[in-house]
Protein backbone atom coordinates (compact mmCIF):
# COMPACT_ATOMS: atom_id res chain seq x y z
CA UNK A 1 0.00 0.00 0.00
CA UNK A 2 1.73 3.24 -1.14
CA UNK A 3 0.67 6.32 -0.24
CA UNK A 4 1.48 9.93 -2.10
CA UNK A 5 4.89 10.44 -1.49
CA UNK A 6 6.50 7.29 -2.32
CA UNK A 7 6.93 5.48 0.97
CA UNK A 8 4.88 2.18 1.96
CA UNK A 9 2.16 2.61 4.43
CA UNK A 10 -0.07 0.24 6.04
CA UNK A 11 -3.68 1.16 7.24
CA UNK A 12 -3.55 -0.54 10.50
CA UNK A 13 -7.05 1.00 11.77
CA UNK A 14 -8.78 -0.81 8.51
CA UNK A 15 -6.80 -4.13 8.30
CA UNK A 16 -8.18 -4.10 12.07
CA UNK A 17 -11.59 -3.53 11.01
CA UNK A 18 -11.09 -6.19 8.31
CA UNK A 19 -10.13 -8.83 10.47
CA UNK A 20 -12.34 -7.87 13.26
CA UNK A 21 -9.50 -7.14 15.88
CA UNK A 22 -9.72 -4.84 18.72
CA UNK A 23 -6.59 -2.81 19.07
CA UNK A 24 -6.04 0.34 21.77
CA UNK A 25 -4.53 3.01 19.78
CA UNK A 26 -1.27 2.56 21.82
CA UNK A 27 -0.94 -1.15 20.15
CA UNK A 28 -2.33 0.28 16.83
CA UNK A 29 0.70 2.85 16.32
CA UNK A 30 3.24 -0.03 17.67
CA UNK A 31 1.74 -2.35 14.79
CA UNK A 32 1.99 0.57 12.33
CA UNK A 33 5.53 1.30 13.13
CA UNK A 34 6.58 -2.76 12.71
CA UNK A 35 4.14 -3.14 9.92
CA UNK A 36 5.61 -0.24 8.26
CA UNK A 37 9.12 -1.64 8.47
CA UNK A 38 8.21 -4.92 7.21
CA UNK A 39 6.65 -3.42 3.72
CA UNK A 40 9.86 -1.55 3.05
CA UNK A 41 11.95 -4.91 3.44
CA UNK A 42 9.47 -6.07 0.59
CA UNK A 43 10.10 -3.06 -0.88
CA UNK A 44 13.64 -4.20 -1.44
CA UNK A 45 12.29 -6.13 -4.26
CA UNK A 46 11.34 -3.37 -6.59
CA UNK A 47 14.79 -2.37 -6.68
CA UNK A 48 15.60 -5.57 -8.63
CA UNK A 49 15.14 -6.17 -12.50
CA UNK A 50 12.16 -8.86 -12.42
CA UNK A 51 11.22 -8.68 -16.64
CA UNK A 52 9.98 -11.81 -17.31
CA UNK A 53 10.15 -13.80 -13.98
CA UNK A 54 6.67 -15.62 -13.12
CA UNK A 55 5.60 -14.72 -10.07
CA UNK A 56 5.86 -17.65 -7.89
CA UNK A 57 2.45 -19.01 -6.35
CA UNK A 58 3.71 -22.15 -4.60
CA UNK A 59 6.70 -23.81 -3.62
CA UNK A 60 7.37 -26.97 -5.43
CA UNK A 61 6.21 -27.20 -8.76
CA UNK A 62 3.60 -29.92 -8.04
CA UNK A 63 -0.31 -29.70 -9.35
CA UNK A 64 -3.31 -31.99 -9.18
CA UNK A 65 -3.29 -33.31 -5.40
CA UNK A 66 -6.65 -34.61 -6.42
CA UNK A 67 -9.05 -36.87 -3.93
CA UNK A 68 -11.56 -39.49 -5.72
CA UNK A 69 -15.17 -38.77 -4.93
CA UNK A 70 -15.42 -41.41 -2.35
CA UNK A 71 -17.18 -40.91 0.88
CA UNK A 72 -15.27 -41.19 4.38
CA UNK A 73 -16.72 -40.93 7.93
CA UNK A 74 -16.09 -37.70 9.77
CA UNK A 75 -17.08 -36.45 13.32
CA UNK A 76 -20.00 -38.14 15.21
CA UNK A 77 -22.65 -35.30 16.31
CA UNK A 78 -21.94 -35.51 20.04
CA UNK A 79 -17.84 -34.57 18.77
CA UNK A 80 -19.00 -31.06 16.47
CA UNK A 81 -21.60 -30.25 19.24
CA UNK A 82 -18.79 -30.67 21.77
CA UNK A 83 -16.76 -27.80 20.67
CA UNK A 84 -20.16 -25.75 20.36
CA UNK A 85 -21.33 -22.67 22.68
CA UNK A 86 -24.50 -23.47 22.48
CA UNK A 87 -27.25 -26.18 20.43
CA UNK A 88 -30.73 -26.36 19.78
CA UNK A 89 -32.23 -28.88 17.94
CA UNK A 90 -29.04 -30.29 16.61
CA UNK A 91 -28.28 -26.93 14.56
CA UNK A 92 -25.67 -25.08 16.41
CA UNK A 93 -27.09 -21.86 18.26
CA UNK A 94 -25.60 -18.51 17.43
CA UNK A 95 -26.80 -14.89 18.46
CA UNK A 96 -29.62 -13.75 15.47
CA UNK A 97 -28.19 -12.61 12.28
CA UNK A 98 -29.63 -10.89 9.86
CA UNK A 99 -30.28 -13.02 6.21
CA UNK B 1 -37.40 8.82 -24.14
CA UNK B 2 -36.58 5.15 -24.91
CA UNK B 3 -34.65 3.24 -21.84
CA UNK B 4 -32.25 0.40 -22.50
CA UNK B 5 -32.48 -2.68 -19.35
CA UNK B 6 -29.06 -4.88 -19.67
CA UNK B 7 -29.16 -7.77 -16.74
CA UNK B 8 -26.49 -10.14 -15.88
CA UNK B 9 -26.74 -13.54 -13.61
CA UNK B 10 -24.40 -15.08 -11.24
CA UNK B 11 -25.71 -18.70 -11.35
CA UNK B 12 -24.50 -21.14 -8.22
CA UNK B 13 -25.00 -24.53 -9.01
CA UNK B 14 -24.81 -27.35 -6.58
CA UNK B 15 -22.77 -30.14 -8.44
CA UNK B 16 -24.08 -33.77 -8.05
CA UNK B 17 -21.13 -35.41 -6.42
CA UNK B 18 -21.40 -38.42 -3.78
CA UNK B 19 -19.34 -36.16 -1.30
CA UNK B 20 -18.08 -32.52 -0.60
CA UNK B 21 -15.62 -30.20 -2.52
CA UNK B 22 -12.24 -30.44 -0.39
CA UNK B 23 -13.25 -33.32 2.11
CA UNK B 24 -14.57 -37.03 2.42
CA UNK B 25 -18.31 -35.92 3.64
CA UNK B 26 -21.24 -36.97 2.33
CA UNK B 27 -23.77 -34.49 -0.08
CA UNK B 28 -27.07 -34.85 1.94
CA UNK B 29 -29.94 -32.86 2.07
CA UNK B 30 -31.86 -34.71 4.24
CA UNK B 31 -29.85 -35.92 6.92
CA UNK B 32 -30.01 -34.61 10.65
CA UNK B 33 -28.03 -31.75 11.11
CA UNK B 34 -24.11 -31.21 11.59
CA UNK B 35 -24.20 -35.34 10.85
CA UNK B 36 -21.63 -35.12 7.76
CA UNK B 37 -18.98 -32.82 8.74
CA UNK B 38 -15.47 -33.41 9.37
CA UNK B 39 -12.49 -31.55 10.36
CA UNK B 40 -11.81 -29.86 7.08
CA UNK B 41 -15.39 -28.97 6.35
CA UNK B 42 -15.94 -27.77 10.15
CA UNK B 43 -12.38 -25.80 9.95
CA UNK B 44 -10.87 -26.71 12.71
CA UNK B 45 -6.46 -26.22 13.03
CA UNK B 46 -4.28 -28.27 11.19
CA UNK B 47 -6.86 -30.18 8.96
CA UNK B 48 -6.08 -29.47 5.64
CA UNK B 49 -8.57 -29.26 1.86
CA UNK B 50 -8.09 -32.15 -0.93
CA UNK B 51 -9.46 -31.41 -3.96
CA UNK B 52 -12.40 -33.50 -5.14
CA UNK B 53 -11.52 -34.93 -8.82
CA UNK B 54 -15.15 -35.79 -9.71
CA UNK B 55 -15.74 -31.62 -8.78
CA UNK B 56 -13.78 -30.36 -11.37
CA UNK B 57 -14.67 -33.01 -13.49
CA UNK B 58 -17.88 -31.46 -13.38
CA UNK B 59 -17.02 -28.43 -13.64
CA UNK B 60 -15.10 -28.70 -16.80
CA UNK B 61 -17.76 -30.87 -18.74
CA UNK B 62 -20.25 -28.04 -17.89
CA UNK B 63 -17.63 -25.34 -19.61
CA UNK B 64 -17.48 -27.72 -22.47
CA UNK B 65 -21.39 -27.78 -22.89
CA UNK B 66 -21.48 -24.12 -22.50
CA UNK B 67 -18.93 -24.07 -25.17
CA UNK B 68 -16.16 -22.18 -22.89
CA UNK B 69 -12.44 -22.44 -23.58
CA UNK B 70 -11.11 -24.67 -20.40
CA UNK B 71 -8.09 -23.22 -18.60
CA UNK B 72 -5.10 -24.78 -18.49
CA UNK B 73 -4.01 -24.01 -15.31
CA UNK B 74 -6.34 -22.87 -12.83
CA UNK B 75 -5.90 -22.64 -9.22
CA UNK B 76 -7.86 -21.62 -5.61
CA UNK B 77 -8.00 -18.41 -3.70
CA UNK B 78 -9.05 -17.43 -0.44
CA UNK B 79 -12.31 -14.94 -0.10
CA UNK B 80 -11.96 -13.76 3.88
CA UNK B 81 -15.30 -12.56 5.54
CA UNK B 82 -16.77 -13.08 8.39
CA UNK B 83 -20.15 -14.85 8.79
CA UNK B 84 -21.37 -17.45 10.83
CA UNK B 85 -21.85 -19.49 7.57
CA UNK B 86 -18.23 -20.13 7.39
CA UNK B 87 -16.42 -21.52 9.61
CA UNK B 88 -12.96 -20.68 8.88
CA UNK B 89 -13.31 -17.37 8.08
CA UNK B 90 -12.73 -17.85 4.73
CA UNK B 91 -14.85 -19.72 1.61
CA UNK B 92 -12.08 -20.94 -0.63
CA UNK B 93 -13.40 -19.99 -4.57
CA UNK B 94 -11.04 -19.32 -7.68
CA UNK B 95 -10.85 -15.20 -8.42
CA UNK B 96 -7.99 -14.86 -11.07
CA UNK B 97 -7.41 -18.60 -12.88
CA UNK B 98 -10.96 -19.98 -13.03
CA UNK B 99 -11.69 -23.32 -14.39
CA UNK B 100 -13.50 -21.85 -17.85
CA UNK B 101 -13.61 -19.25 -19.56
CA UNK B 102 -15.95 -17.62 -22.13
CA UNK B 103 -18.84 -19.65 -24.14
CA UNK B 104 -22.34 -18.63 -23.93
CA UNK B 105 -26.09 -19.73 -23.93
CA UNK B 106 -28.42 -18.92 -27.11
CA UNK B 107 -31.69 -17.65 -25.91
CA UNK B 108 -34.79 -16.75 -28.61
CA UNK B 109 -36.04 -18.96 -31.87
CA UNK B 110 -35.20 -18.95 -35.23
CA UNK B 111 -33.80 -16.15 -36.72
CA UNK B 112 -33.84 -14.35 -33.18
CA UNK B 113 -31.46 -16.43 -31.80
CA UNK B 114 -29.36 -14.75 -29.17
CA UNK B 115 -26.16 -15.34 -27.82
CA UNK B 116 -25.85 -14.50 -23.96
CA UNK B 117 -22.32 -14.54 -23.20
CA UNK B 118 -20.78 -16.23 -20.07
CA UNK B 119 -17.37 -14.57 -18.90
CA UNK B 120 -16.46 -17.19 -16.73
CA UNK B 121 -17.17 -20.19 -14.87
CA UNK B 122 -15.67 -20.88 -11.28
CA UNK B 123 -15.76 -23.57 -8.50
CA UNK B 124 -15.82 -22.96 -5.13
CA UNK B 125 -17.06 -24.63 -1.54
CA UNK B 126 -20.57 -23.36 -0.14
CA UNK B 127 -21.49 -22.53 3.04
CA UNK B 128 -23.64 -23.40 5.52
CA UNK B 129 -27.04 -23.61 5.93
CA UNK B 130 -28.54 -20.90 8.92
CA UNK B 131 -32.36 -21.24 9.84
CA UNK B 132 -33.43 -18.19 11.64
CA UNK B 133 -35.48 -18.00 14.54
CA UNK B 134 -37.43 -15.70 17.53
CA UNK B 135 -34.61 -15.43 19.55
CA UNK B 136 -31.05 -16.62 17.74
CA UNK B 137 -30.04 -18.49 14.85
CA UNK B 138 -29.49 -22.07 13.85
CA UNK B 139 -26.51 -23.35 11.88
CA UNK B 140 -26.60 -26.78 9.85
CA UNK B 141 -22.69 -27.15 8.86
CA UNK B 142 -23.64 -30.32 6.60
CA UNK B 143 -23.81 -27.75 3.59
CA UNK B 144 -20.27 -26.26 4.33
CA UNK B 145 -17.67 -27.25 1.96
CA UNK B 146 -19.94 -28.86 -0.68
CA UNK B 147 -19.01 -27.83 -4.48
CA UNK B 148 -20.66 -25.08 -6.05
CA UNK B 149 -19.68 -24.02 -9.70
CA UNK B 150 -20.51 -20.41 -10.02
CA UNK B 151 -21.21 -19.53 -13.75
CA UNK B 152 -21.45 -15.69 -14.43
CA UNK B 153 -22.80 -14.82 -17.71
CA UNK B 154 -21.92 -10.90 -19.26
CA UNK B 155 -25.06 -8.30 -18.88
CA UNK B 156 -26.16 -9.58 -22.21
CA UNK B 157 -30.11 -9.87 -21.65
CA UNK B 158 -32.69 -6.89 -21.79
CA UNK B 159 -35.53 -7.99 -20.19
CA UNK B 160 -37.06 -10.70 -17.56
CA UNK B 161 -37.84 -13.22 -20.41
CA UNK B 162 -34.58 -13.20 -21.41
CA UNK B 163 -33.19 -13.80 -18.15
CA UNK B 164 -36.25 -16.52 -17.85
CA UNK B 165 -34.96 -17.69 -21.12
CA UNK B 166 -31.52 -18.32 -20.16
CA UNK B 167 -31.52 -19.68 -16.80
CA UNK B 168 -34.18 -22.32 -18.48
CA UNK B 169 -31.61 -22.92 -21.24
CA UNK B 170 -28.79 -23.33 -18.79
CA UNK B 171 -30.85 -25.68 -16.60
CA UNK B 172 -31.73 -27.93 -19.21
CA UNK B 173 -28.07 -27.98 -20.49
CA UNK B 174 -26.70 -28.38 -16.80
CA UNK B 175 -29.32 -31.33 -16.36
CA UNK B 176 -28.46 -33.10 -19.09
CA UNK B 177 -24.99 -33.30 -18.52
CA UNK B 178 -25.49 -34.87 -15.14
CA UNK B 179 -23.78 -32.27 -13.74
CA UNK B 180 -26.77 -31.12 -11.43
CA UNK B 181 -30.31 -32.32 -10.62
CA UNK B 182 -30.78 -27.99 -10.68
CA UNK B 183 -33.61 -29.15 -8.30
CA UNK B 184 -34.92 -25.24 -7.12
CA UNK B 185 -36.79 -25.91 -4.63
CA UNK B 186 -33.97 -27.77 -3.26
CA UNK B 187 -31.48 -24.66 -3.54
CA UNK B 188 -29.21 -26.72 -6.40
CA UNK B 189 -29.36 -23.39 -8.54
CA UNK B 190 -29.15 -20.14 -7.28
CA UNK B 191 -28.67 -16.90 -8.58
CA UNK B 192 -27.56 -12.95 -7.95
CA UNK B 193 -28.70 -10.97 -10.46
CA UNK B 194 -27.57 -7.50 -11.38
CA UNK B 195 -29.81 -5.24 -13.54
CA UNK B 196 -28.86 -1.90 -14.66
CA UNK B 197 -31.44 0.79 -17.01
CA UNK B 198 -29.66 3.78 -19.32
CA UNK B 199 -31.02 5.91 -21.77
CA UNK B 200 -31.34 4.25 -25.43
CA UNK B 201 -28.93 7.35 -26.37
CA UNK B 202 -26.12 6.21 -23.94
CA UNK B 203 -23.57 3.32 -24.90
CA UNK B 204 -22.25 3.72 -21.47
CA UNK B 205 -24.31 1.18 -18.76
CA UNK B 206 -26.24 2.38 -16.07
CA UNK B 207 -25.62 1.97 -12.43
CA UNK B 208 -26.09 -1.54 -11.31
CA UNK B 209 -28.21 -2.63 -8.54
CA UNK B 210 -27.37 -6.49 -7.63
CA UNK B 211 -29.75 -8.34 -5.95
CA UNK B 212 -28.69 -11.60 -4.07
CA UNK B 213 -29.40 -15.15 -3.95
CA UNK B 214 -32.65 -15.67 -5.55
CA UNK B 215 -33.45 -19.40 -5.81
CA UNK B 216 -36.66 -19.52 -8.16
CA UNK B 217 -37.52 -18.45 -11.48
CA UNK B 218 -40.59 -16.81 -10.59
CA UNK B 219 -39.11 -14.34 -7.95
CA UNK B 220 -36.12 -13.51 -10.28
CA UNK B 221 -38.66 -12.61 -12.85
CA UNK B 222 -41.09 -10.35 -10.37
CA UNK B 223 -37.49 -8.69 -8.80
CA UNK B 224 -36.48 -7.80 -12.03
CA UNK B 225 -39.57 -6.30 -13.37
CA UNK B 226 -40.12 -4.32 -10.14
CA UNK B 227 -36.40 -3.03 -10.23
CA UNK B 228 -36.99 -2.23 -13.95
CA UNK B 229 -39.54 -0.04 -13.43
CA UNK B 230 -37.97 1.28 -10.14
CA UNK B 231 -34.70 2.94 -12.16
CA UNK B 232 -36.93 3.74 -14.86
CA UNK B 233 -38.83 6.21 -12.71
CA UNK B 234 -36.24 7.30 -11.52
CA UNK B 235 -33.80 8.29 -14.49
CA UNK B 236 -37.14 9.44 -16.27
CA UNK B 237 -37.56 12.07 -13.12
CA UNK B 238 -33.99 13.29 -13.57
CA UNK B 239 -32.51 11.26 -10.69
CA UNK B 240 -29.91 8.71 -10.54
CA UNK B 241 -29.56 5.46 -9.25
CA UNK B 242 -27.40 4.26 -6.54
CA UNK B 243 -25.13 1.20 -6.90
CA UNK B 244 -26.19 -1.09 -3.92
CA UNK B 245 -27.19 -4.67 -3.28
CA UNK B 246 -30.84 -4.89 -2.88
CA UNK B 247 -33.46 -7.48 -1.33
CA UNK B 248 -36.14 -8.74 -2.63
CA UNK B 249 -39.04 -9.37 -0.24
CA UNK B 250 -41.64 -11.78 -2.31
CA UNK B 251 -44.56 -11.00 -0.08
CA UNK B 252 -43.87 -6.91 -0.49
CA UNK B 253 -43.38 -7.74 -4.06
CA UNK B 254 -40.72 -5.10 -3.77
CA UNK B 255 -36.73 -4.74 -3.41
CA UNK B 256 -35.48 -3.49 -0.42
CA UNK B 257 -32.18 -1.89 0.43
CA UNK B 258 -29.55 -3.58 2.07
CA UNK B 259 -27.23 -0.83 3.61
CA UNK B 260 -24.18 -2.91 3.78
CA UNK B 261 -20.95 -1.43 4.87
CA UNK B 262 -18.71 -0.05 3.10
CA UNK B 263 -15.83 -2.67 3.74
CA UNK B 264 -18.12 -5.44 3.30
CA UNK B 265 -16.95 -6.17 -0.04
CA UNK B 266 -13.56 -5.96 0.75
CA UNK B 267 -12.70 -9.76 0.46
CA UNK B 268 -8.40 -9.45 0.26
CA UNK B 269 -8.16 -12.70 -1.87
CA UNK B 270 -4.92 -14.42 -2.17
CA UNK B 271 -4.19 -17.52 -3.27
CA UNK B 272 -5.19 -20.27 -1.00
CA UNK B 273 -1.49 -21.97 0.61
CA UNK B 274 -3.04 -25.26 1.25
CA UNK B 275 -3.95 -26.46 -2.06
CA UNK B 276 -2.06 -27.35 -5.10
CA UNK B 277 -2.97 -25.71 -8.45
CA UNK B 278 -5.05 -27.52 -11.05
CA UNK B 279 -2.88 -28.30 -14.69
CA UNK B 280 -5.15 -30.26 -17.19
CA UNK B 281 -3.29 -31.76 -20.18
CA UNK B 282 -5.19 -32.22 -23.56
CA UNK B 283 -5.94 -35.63 -22.82
CA UNK B 284 -7.98 -34.90 -19.67
CA UNK B 285 -10.05 -32.90 -21.82
CA UNK B 286 -10.54 -34.86 -24.56
CA UNK B 287 -11.60 -37.56 -22.53
CA UNK B 288 -13.99 -35.63 -20.62
CA UNK B 289 -15.37 -34.20 -23.58
CA UNK B 290 -16.00 -37.46 -24.76
CA UNK B 291 -17.92 -38.18 -21.62
CA UNK B 292 -20.47 -35.63 -22.90
CA UNK B 293 -23.93 -36.19 -24.09
CA UNK B 294 -26.07 -34.35 -26.74
CA UNK B 295 -27.09 -30.93 -26.53
CA UNK B 296 -30.66 -30.10 -25.90
CA UNK B 297 -30.68 -27.94 -28.84
CA UNK B 298 -28.62 -30.98 -31.13
CA UNK B 299 -31.02 -33.25 -29.97
CA UNK B 300 -34.33 -31.28 -31.27
CA UNK B 301 -32.72 -30.62 -34.78
CA UNK B 302 -31.94 -34.11 -34.97
CA UNK B 303 -35.18 -35.74 -33.99
CA UNK B 304 -37.06 -32.96 -36.19
CA UNK B 305 -35.12 -35.04 -39.19
CA UNK B 306 -33.97 -38.26 -38.10
CA UNK B 307 -37.92 -39.41 -37.14
CA UNK B 308 -39.61 -36.41 -39.36
CA UNK B 309 -41.01 -34.65 -36.37
CA UNK B 310 -42.65 -31.33 -36.36
CA UNK B 311 -40.74 -28.28 -34.42
CA UNK B 312 -43.45 -28.32 -31.46
CA UNK B 313 -43.13 -32.26 -30.78
CA UNK B 314 -38.91 -32.07 -30.91
CA UNK B 315 -39.30 -29.65 -28.39
CA UNK B 316 -41.62 -31.14 -26.30
CA UNK B 317 -39.63 -34.97 -26.08
CA UNK B 318 -36.14 -32.89 -26.15
CA UNK B 319 -36.98 -30.38 -22.92
CA UNK B 320 -35.98 -33.79 -20.24
CA UNK B 321 -33.69 -36.28 -21.67
CA UNK B 322 -35.34 -39.20 -19.90
CA UNK B 323 -38.49 -38.97 -21.97
CA UNK B 324 -36.45 -37.73 -24.99
CA UNK B 325 -34.56 -41.71 -24.08
CA UNK B 326 -38.11 -43.41 -23.96
CA UNK B 327 -39.01 -42.14 -27.06
CA UNK B 328 -35.99 -43.11 -28.77
CA UNK B 329 -36.38 -46.41 -27.05
CA UNK B 330 -39.57 -46.73 -28.50
CA UNK B 331 -39.04 -46.10 -31.68
CA UNK B 332 -36.52 -48.91 -31.93
CA UNK B 333 -38.34 -51.08 -30.83
CA UNK B 334 -40.32 -50.69 -33.95
CA UNK B 335 -42.84 -48.31 -33.36
CA UNK B 336 -43.61 -45.18 -35.66
CA UNK B 337 -42.03 -42.12 -34.72
CA UNK B 338 -44.91 -40.03 -34.87
CA UNK B 339 -47.80 -41.93 -33.16
CA UNK B 340 -44.56 -42.90 -30.32
CA UNK B 341 -44.61 -39.29 -30.05
CA UNK B 342 -48.35 -38.63 -30.22
CA UNK B 343 -49.01 -41.11 -27.06
CA UNK B 344 -45.99 -39.46 -25.21
CA UNK B 345 -47.15 -35.94 -25.61
CA UNK B 346 -50.80 -36.13 -24.87
CA UNK B 347 -50.99 -39.77 -22.36
CA UNK B 348 -48.05 -40.02 -20.73
CA UNK B 349 -47.13 -36.67 -20.05
CA UNK B 350 -51.15 -36.46 -18.30
CA UNK B 351 -50.40 -39.66 -16.45
CA UNK B 352 -46.88 -38.22 -15.39
CA UNK B 353 -48.59 -35.09 -14.32
CA UNK B 354 -51.00 -36.55 -12.89
CA UNK B 355 -49.54 -39.31 -10.85
CA UNK B 356 -46.31 -36.75 -10.00
CA UNK B 357 -44.25 -40.27 -11.25
CA UNK B 358 -40.89 -40.09 -12.65
CA UNK B 359 -40.40 -41.43 -15.95
CA UNK B 360 -37.76 -43.60 -14.86
CA UNK B 361 -40.20 -45.21 -12.40
CA UNK B 362 -42.70 -46.65 -14.41
CA UNK B 363 -44.12 -50.17 -15.03
CA UNK B 364 -44.96 -49.18 -18.63
CA UNK B 365 -41.50 -49.97 -20.61
CA UNK B 366 -40.29 -49.31 -24.25
CA UNK B 367 -41.36 -52.64 -25.27
CA UNK B 368 -44.50 -52.80 -24.01
CA UNK B 369 -45.32 -49.32 -25.20
CA UNK B 370 -44.20 -50.50 -28.95
CA UNK B 371 -46.28 -53.93 -28.71
CA UNK B 372 -49.30 -51.62 -27.63
CA UNK B 373 -48.71 -48.99 -30.82
CA UNK B 374 -48.11 -52.40 -33.07
CA UNK B 375 -51.88 -53.90 -32.24
CA UNK B 376 -53.25 -50.50 -32.90
CA UNK B 377 -51.20 -49.80 -36.35
CA UNK B 378 -52.42 -53.75 -37.53
CA UNK B 379 -55.47 -52.62 -36.24
CA UNK B 380 -56.31 -55.82 -33.54
CA UNK B 381 -57.41 -53.50 -31.33
CA UNK B 382 -59.25 -49.62 -31.80
CA UNK B 383 -58.49 -46.61 -30.00
CA UNK B 384 -60.34 -46.56 -27.09
CA UNK B 385 -59.46 -50.11 -26.23
CA UNK B 386 -55.50 -48.92 -26.51
CA UNK B 387 -55.88 -46.08 -24.88
CA UNK B 388 -57.54 -48.38 -21.48
CA UNK B 389 -54.56 -50.43 -22.05
CA UNK B 390 -52.05 -47.65 -21.95
CA UNK B 391 -53.63 -46.93 -18.52
CA UNK B 392 -53.04 -50.20 -17.12
CA UNK B 393 -49.76 -50.71 -18.35
CA UNK B 394 -49.23 -47.30 -17.60
CA UNK B 395 -50.29 -48.23 -13.61
CA UNK B 396 -49.27 -51.95 -13.90
CA UNK B 397 -47.08 -52.97 -16.25
CA UNK B 398 -48.00 -56.26 -18.45
CA UNK B 399 -47.49 -57.63 -21.83
CA UNK B 400 -49.87 -56.02 -24.23
CA UNK B 401 -50.80 -59.20 -26.47
CA UNK B 402 -50.66 -61.16 -23.43
CA UNK B 403 -54.04 -59.35 -22.29
CA UNK B 404 -55.31 -58.85 -25.67
CA UNK B 405 -55.49 -62.12 -25.79
CA UNK B 406 -56.31 -63.68 -22.42
CA UNK B 407 -59.63 -60.89 -22.17
CA UNK B 408 -60.67 -60.81 -26.09
CA UNK B 409 -60.46 -57.43 -26.46
CA UNK B 410 -58.95 -58.00 -30.15
CA UNK B 411 -60.83 -55.12 -32.26
CA UNK B 412 -63.67 -57.27 -34.54
CA UNK B 413 -62.28 -56.59 -38.43
CA UNK B 414 -64.69 -60.08 -39.07
CA UNK B 415 -66.74 -58.41 -41.76
CA UNK B 416 -69.23 -61.30 -40.84
CA UNK B 417 -70.25 -59.70 -37.51
CA UNK B 418 -70.17 -56.42 -38.22
CA UNK B 419 -72.28 -56.70 -41.08
CA UNK B 420 -74.74 -58.48 -38.41
CA UNK B 421 -75.06 -56.18 -35.96
CA UNK B 422 -75.41 -53.12 -38.40
CA UNK B 423 -78.29 -54.85 -40.08
CA UNK B 424 -79.11 -55.43 -36.64
CA UNK B 425 -78.92 -51.38 -35.29
CA UNK B 426 -80.41 -50.31 -38.52
CA UNK B 427 -83.63 -52.46 -38.60
CA UNK B 428 -83.74 -51.26 -34.96
CA UNK B 429 -83.62 -47.37 -35.44
CA UNK B 430 -85.44 -46.65 -38.69
CA UNK B 431 -85.94 -43.16 -37.87
CA UNK B 432 -81.94 -42.39 -37.41
CA UNK B 433 -81.40 -44.14 -41.01
CA UNK B 434 -83.88 -41.65 -41.89
CA UNK B 435 -82.24 -38.69 -40.46
CA UNK B 436 -78.88 -40.10 -42.01
CA UNK B 437 -80.66 -40.31 -45.40
CA UNK B 438 -81.90 -36.96 -44.92
CA UNK B 439 -78.98 -35.43 -44.38
CA UNK B 440 -78.22 -35.64 -40.89
CA UNK B 441 -74.67 -36.62 -40.74
CA UNK B 442 -74.62 -36.71 -36.86
CA UNK B 443 -77.10 -39.53 -36.75
CA UNK B 444 -74.30 -42.00 -38.64
CA UNK B 445 -72.43 -41.79 -35.23
CA UNK B 446 -75.20 -42.84 -33.25
CA UNK B 447 -75.46 -45.85 -35.55
CA UNK B 448 -71.93 -46.71 -35.09
CA UNK B 449 -72.17 -46.36 -31.40
CA UNK B 450 -75.00 -48.45 -31.51
CA UNK B 451 -72.66 -51.64 -33.16
CA UNK B 452 -69.82 -50.39 -31.06
CA UNK B 453 -72.06 -50.86 -27.94
CA UNK B 454 -73.55 -54.84 -29.56
CA UNK B 455 -69.88 -55.67 -30.35
CA UNK B 456 -68.65 -54.39 -26.45
CA UNK B 457 -66.52 -52.42 -27.95
CA UNK B 458 -64.17 -54.05 -30.23
CA UNK B 459 -65.26 -53.52 -33.78
CA UNK B 460 -63.56 -51.02 -36.22
CA UNK B 461 -65.36 -48.18 -35.90
CA UNK B 462 -64.44 -47.27 -39.67
CA UNK B 463 -65.35 -50.36 -41.17
CA UNK B 464 -68.23 -50.67 -39.25
CA UNK B 465 -69.71 -46.47 -40.48
CA UNK B 466 -69.08 -47.98 -44.15
CA UNK B 467 -71.10 -51.13 -43.45
CA UNK B 468 -74.14 -49.37 -42.02
CA UNK B 469 -73.60 -46.94 -44.93
CA UNK B 470 -73.77 -49.72 -47.24
CA UNK B 471 -76.94 -51.17 -45.32
CA UNK B 472 -79.02 -47.68 -45.35
CA UNK B 473 -78.99 -47.74 -49.25
CA UNK B 474 -79.81 -50.77 -49.52
CA UNK B 475 -77.02 -52.70 -50.75
ZN1 LIG C 1 -16.03 -32.61 5.83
Amino acid sequence: MDNENGTVHMDVERICELAHFDMTSEEMSEYQDQLDRILEYVEMLRQLDLDGIEPTMYGQPVANNFREDIVVPGLTHDEVIRNAPDQANGEIKVPKVVE
Amino acid sequence: MKYLVSIGLETHVQLKTRTKMFCGCLLSTDCPPNTNVCPVCMGLPGALPLMNKEAIRKTVMSGLMLGCSINKYSRFDRKNYFYPDMVKNYQISQNTDPLCIGGGVDIGKGENIRRVRINHIHLEEDAAKINHYDRHSGIDYNRCGTPLMEIVSEPDMHSSSDAMEYLTALRQILVYAGVSDCNLEDGNMRSDVNVSVRPETSDRLGTKVEIKNMNTFKGICAALEFEIDRQTAILKSGGSVVQETRRWDGECGETFSMRTKENAHDYRYFPEPDLLPVMLDDGTIEQWRSELPELPGKKRERFKTQYSLPEYDAGVLCAQLPVAAFFEQTVQRGAAPKSVSNWIMTDLLRLLGQTGRDISDIPLTPDSFASLLKLVDSKSINTPTAKELFEELFEKGGEPEAIVKERGLGQVSDTGAIEEFAARVVAENPKVAADYVGGKAPALQYLVGQVMKLSRGKANPQMAAEIIKRKIAGE
